[in-house]
């Protein structure tokens, strides 16, 4: 998971989680390792960024059918990240729910970013994303009945919320 | 008011630059959306979603600008053996499109009905054309 707890919810409107960026998470060594005489330089992955935000804004959109729809990320409409986010960090996305039919749904979202030592929360930018719910989609192409998108980690962090009664 | 055509071309294309990355000269009236500008089969629902937005000031809460699920284009026509034999359209499934989609021009497409054509029938005019159905039937 991308995502470390949801702080914040509004039924059909907005979902709120934060992600805390920490140097024992293995990936940040190899982007960027020491190579080439240049020193290290340990930094989050803008595309896990955005699949940060993918996770929260599809908690936001699985939650309007009470997870029964397999919710998958369809299209990124739009990614701006404009600052690098190193290790101590905490990240907050907030995902808004625009739109929502048979078919999927569109969302925005912005990030921000807590520097620690002031305390301070500054935007950092901000990701907009269109899911399909894969069941309903053109082709009639059928999928396993099982809901293999909302898996156990997900459920983990919705009953952490305390948002377990979201789910069937 | 009712939008004028301008109005509408114009809220299409800048829909279309938006959802498909164009350039707004690479939008003309017969561009094909798949073929010419990229559209990929989730880039409708995108471009769905965003057409409701840019015309939902224009209908009432009462009769929404809204854009059902197979509207644009009927699901499972090519999967239907009654609809689609030996890679071209029979005739129920000729007359289903024509009934489903009647604001797409069939003229050129009917005498081969090849289903490896069927991305030339969505151009930047048939949306368009769209559009102006709906916005006629949300303002009546």
């Amino acid at each position: 998971m991308w995502i470390d707890a949801i702080t914040d919810f509004e039924p059909e409107t907005r979902l709120v989680a934060v992600k805390n960026v920490s140097l024992s998470e293995e990936h940040i060594h190899d982007h960027f390792p020491e190579e080439h005489g240049l020193r290290a330089m340990p930094l989050m992955p803008n595309s896990l960024i955005v699949e940060g935000m993918a996770q929260t804004a599809g908690i936001l959109v699985g939650s309007v059918n009470r997870f029964r729809e397999k919710v998958v990320l369809a299209k990124i409409t739009r990614a701006s990240i404009e600052h690098d986010v190193i290790p101590g960090r905490t990240i907050r996305y907030t995902a808004l729910l625009e739109q929502h039919d048979a078919a999927g749904a569109a969302t925005s979202g912005s990030i921000e970013m807590l520097d620690h030592a002031t305390g301070q929360w500054s935007g950092i930018g901000r990701v907009d994303l269109v899911f399909s719910h894969i069941d309903q989609n053109m082709s009639g192409m059928e999928f396993p009945e099982h809901n293999f998108v909302f898996s156990d980690n997900f459920r983990n962090i919705l009953h952490a919320a305390g948002l377990e009664d979201l789910c069937d | 008011m009712a939008l004028s055509r301008t109005e509408v071309e114009s809220r299409v294309s800048s829909v279309l630059e938006e959802a498909l990355g164009v350039d707004a000269d690479e939008i003309t009236p017969e561009a094909t959306l798949i073929n010419d500008l990229g559209a990929e089969s989730i880039d409708f629902l995108d471009i769905s979603f965003q057409l409701e937005k840019a015309f939902e000031g224009d209908c009432s809460p009462e009769t929404p600008f809204k854009i059902e699920q197979g509207e644009l284009f009927p699901e499972n026509v090519l999967n239907d053996p009654e609809l689609v034999e030996d890679g071209r359209l029979t005739d129920n499934g000729m007359a289903l499109l024509k009934q489903k989609m009647p604001h797409v021009d069939f003229s050129e497409f009917e005498s081969d009905r090849s289903v490896s054509k069927i991305p030339e029938l969505f151009t930047v005019k048939t949306l368009v054309d769209f559009c102006e159905r709906k916005l006629a039937v949300c303002a009546a």
